[in-house]
């Protein structure tokens, strides 16, 4: 593959501090029009070649689990001919015009399963014009041709005089060579790194306790704090009685906030002993009655009225009208926790000329512009030190625990670290949104799907998150799944009803829109089949000769999976098909359900097709986390309010897959030359209507409300 | 009132109430932050620490309990034979994802393989369904259990 590398394009060199070599490349597409009018050039990530050979990239994305720290260099060392331990990262500082993420509009932030997307031609073509820069400074120097030098294992070599020059020696002179016109792409079967599984970087760290987490720092003289925040959201407090509090041995402070009390203490333990030994009395404020069911209720009549078109084929009112058959359903999911098994922490150190953090978040401008606009200091005032995050899952592309943070702290002589207990973490995240969904079809006399409407209600994160990218009443999160199917339906409508539920905030959720959207379109179209008499996935199949990759996907797991084969009374199998992410992928789930309604996930068989694999490993392990994340939440993920207040406060209440609990999970990968597609969550939307659908299999009970809990039992 | 722990081998004197966790006397007091906080309700397994070699939730186990007692942490946990081949299981399968929860599932890990130097798939389910992962890395943790008792006493 030849890439155009002119200046209209994306690429450019510069001398680095140092002598070194200094590559600056946008990390995605969205940016050929600014470049193409000769606007002047601001790169958005760096590769580094110091004097003494060290790579460094610079990395805008940040690890919290899913492999990105080591994935993204891959990439950069596989065009460079270097291996990948000689590649170290610097997490890239808070800056949205030099890292700003092209498939995120720009923000700089990490999630959507985007990073390899985003980095997949840019990264490698930084490396090759690196590669290339460094040929071209070797053969100056030696004054031969460059066509005979090749690069490899770190060095230049000459192979007809056996000359060899380190990346190291030509770093300085390789900043001094005009950045070539266009760089020659290694063609797949060429790639060395790309495709094999690469061991992590950080996983040494992880297994003797070295790896720092936000929650680990600990700059000098930091004091602790815990803290309440109002129970009711939207609440205020109405008066403190901190007498018992302050004589707790250790307790230093206790810090009051308009709708939050906090103790500062020389460690947790005072802390939240101090905690416990406040009298707090709040104003509840408007939603002190608030009761999840009353959301349910008005999700459930907004869903009456018209929406947003967030797709419309063909015309499915006439369709309809010369349907044979009907069929009607109507779904609910629930609101979630994130429940990262870091809690929501953050340290701050706020003086009178400046600020710093210390926190693992997914948006690191944001948690700079919070603490800036709370403390009243310029942006440039603020330091944010980012690091490791003990989970992200959504959680930490909000900055409400930095603001959090920065309000005590601003109270605070010294840093404080403001960590949050499990009870706080989870009744004071923002939710993945509850939706309720309503949909009708019609079947033709042979059972095929001539019609499909779907319309659905519930809150849009985008709307809050990134407002710009929220658009006619619709956004893209919010209807990923629900529309473009892999499915050949010939009419087909949908729409989306924008309600914002009072007294609860909602936010992303790993696998966020097809979360949702999956488990109701995969689930619904097990009834389509089933309605047919028809096998769920023979009828599956017969819609998607359209879409190969997705029949293939479906077709290996059926085949892994044993489809067809007979099982006994009590278990079942159950399948789903999606795409979303940029990733194909198919689940075959098998449950055996007790009479009490008890289910046991015995197995998942996972195939799929997420284009060019980078690291096999990496995809694996994502899968497995994913279907874990995703099965935990089908079958006991909810968060309810009573009285305003969130019910559910740690493990017990808010349970979690365990060991015990985990199925067999068997991975197939399909060979794909296509671009890479998203791993980080497309796991997890596919497991719940897999799941529910092995649960009809087992049982005929359709589960049409999140979570299952104890719906299959026998009544 | 001022008392004496063991930890890692260390003597450290500590000034801290008596009911307080030891999490938060290693973590805070102390520094060593390798044991983590998940829950402070011993639902998650995260603080797992080791009292004579046994595997104790340190969010709930006040410090008065360690006095005269052999505290291991996850930062010396590689010095026992077990734990070394659980570290080394884990890095060669490639067990931690976000990693928060590793440094409990291993020294969960490493109590049951130092008790039970070939364990049973029911054995890893009760000595280790008390350690929550929310990035769900069990199929890897049980692997990597198996994988280390193959390695030998």
């Amino acid at each position: 593959m030849s890439v155009d590398l002119s200046r209209r394009q994306f690429l450019s060199a510069s001398a680095a501090l140092g002598g070194g070599l200094l590559i600056g490349f946008r990390t995605g597409a969205a940016h050929t029009a600014e470049s193409a009018a000769g606007a002047a050039f601001t790169p958005n990530a760096f590769i580094r070649i110091g004097s003494d050979g060290q790579i460094v990239l610079t990395m805008p994305y940040v690890e919290m689990g899913q492999g990105t720290y080591t994935s993204i260099p891959m990439l950069i060392a596989e065009e460079l001919e270097v291996d990948l331990k000689q590649v170290r990262l610097e997490h890239a500082p808070p800056d949205e015009k030099l890292y700003g993420n092209p498939l995120l509009g720009g923000i700089q932030a990490t999630g959507n399963s985007n990073a390899v997307r985003a980095s997949w031609q840019p990264l490698r073509q930084a490396g090759a014009t690196a590669r290339t820069m460094l040929v071209s400074a070797a053969a100056k120097r030696w004054n031969v041709d460059p066509a005979s030098c090749r690069a490899q294992s770190g060095e230049v070599r000459h192979a007809p005089t056996g000359r060899r020059l380190k990346y190291g020696q030509l770093a300085a002179e390789a900043a001094s060579m005009p950045v070539p016109e266009s760089v020659v792409l290694k063609r797949p079967g060429e790639f060395k790194l790309i495709g094999t599984p690469a061991k992590r970087l950080d996983t040494p760290s992880k297994v003797n306790g070295t790896a720092v987490y936000g929650i680990d720092a600990r700059p000098p003289g930091v004091k602790i704090a815990t803290l309440a925040q109002s129970p009711v959201f939207g609440g205020r407090v109405k008066s403190v009685d901190d007498s018992k509090a302050k004589a707790v041995k250790a307790v230093r402070q206790i810090v009051r906030l308009d709708d939050a009390v906090a103790v500062v203490a020389d460690h947790m333990g005072a802390a939240k002993k101090g905690l416990a030994a406040l009298v707090i009395e709040w104003d509840d404020g408007p939603h002190a009655k608030l009761d999840t069911q009353q959301i349910v209720d008005q999700l459930e009549k907004a869903s009456l009225n018209s929406g947003a078109v967030a797709q419309n084929v063909g015309n499915t009112d006439s369709a309809m009208a010369s349907a044979v058959t009907r069929v009607e359903a109507t779904y609910q999911v629930p609101f979630l926790a994130h429940a990262t098994m870091e809690p929501m922490n953050c340290t701050a150190h706020v003086r009178k000329d400046g600020c710093e953090i210390w926190v693992g978040n997914q948006v690191i401008p944001r948690a700079q512009a919070t603490a800036a606009k709370t403390t009243g200091l310029p942006l440039d005032k603020v330091v944010v030190h980012n690091h490791l995050l003990g989970g992200g899952f959504g959680r930490r592309l909000e900055i409400d625990g930095v603001t959090r943070a920065v309000q005590i702290a601003m109270q605070v002589d010294g840093p404080v670290k403001v960590v949050w207990t499990r009870e706080e973490d989870i009744q004071h995240d923002m939710y993945r949104p509850t939706f309720f969904d309503r949909l009708s079809a019609g079947l033709d006399g042979k059972g095929a799907p001539v019609a499909w409407n779907h319309r659905f209600a519930g809150s849009s994160v985008i709307a809050r998150w990134g407002p710009p990218f929220f658009k006619d009443g619709l956004d893209p999160d919010t209807t990923e799944g629900a529309i473009d199917l892999v499915y050949a339906l010939p009419n087909m409508h949908v729409e989306y009803v924008r309600v914002e539920p009072p007294g609860i905030p909602t936010a992303f959720w790993r696998s966020v829109g097809p979360s949702h959207n999956v488990f109701v379109v995969e689930s619904f179209m097990d009834e389509l089949a089933a309605a047919a008499k028809q096998d769920p996935i023979a009828y599956r199949r017969a819609l998607l000769d359209k879409a190969p990759r997705a029949k293939a996907v479906l077709e290996l797991a059926a085949e892994k999976a044993g489809w067809g084969k007979p099982l006994p009374k009590g278990v079942g199998r159950g399948v789903s098909v999606q795409h979303a992410f940029a990733t194909y992928m198919a689940q075959v789930t098998e449950v055996e359900v007790a009479k009490d309604g008890a289910v046991r996930v015995r197995r998942v068989v996972c195939a799929v097709d997420c284009g060019t694999v980078v690291n096999p490993n990496t995809v694996q392990a994502q899968i497995q986390s994913g279907i874990i994340f995703g099965l935990t939440a089908a079958l006991r993920g909810e968060i309810t309010l009573k009285d305003g207040r969130v019910v559910q406060s740690n493990f017990h209440d808010y349970q979690m897959l365990r060991m015990n609990e985990t199925p067999a999970i068997e991975v197939y990968i399909v060979k794909s030359g296509e671009a890479p597609g998203g791993m980080g969550e497309t796991g997890t939307s596919a497991a719940a209507p897999a799941l529910t659908n092995a649960i009809f299999a087992a049982t005929g009970k359709r589960i049409r409300r999140l979570p299952v809990a104890n719906q299959a039992a026998v009544t | 009132m001022a008392q004496t722990l063991t930890i890692n081998g260390k003597a450290r004197s500590v000034d801290v109430d008596d009911d307080t966790p030891l999490l938060w006397v290693i973590r805070d007091v102390l520094g060593m932050t390798g044991t983590k906080f998940g829950c402070g309700l011993a639902l998650c397994g995260a603080c797992t620490i080791h009292l004579d070699g046994k595997p104790v939730r340190s969010c709930i186990t006040p410090v008065s309990a360690a006095g005269g007692k052999r505290i291991t942490t996850i930062e010396a946990i590689g010095a026992t034979p077990a734990g070394k081949k659980i570290q080394q299981a884990w890095i060669e399968l490639e067990v931690p994802q976000c990693g928060y929860c590793q440094s409990g599932q291993i020294m969960s890990a490493a109590a049951l393989l130092a008790a039970k130097p070939n364990p049973t798939d029911s054995d890893i389910d009760a000595a280790m369904s008390g350690n929550v992962c929310r990035c769900g890395t069990y199929v890897r943790i049980r692997e990597g259990i198996k994988h280390a008792a193959k390695k030998g006493t």
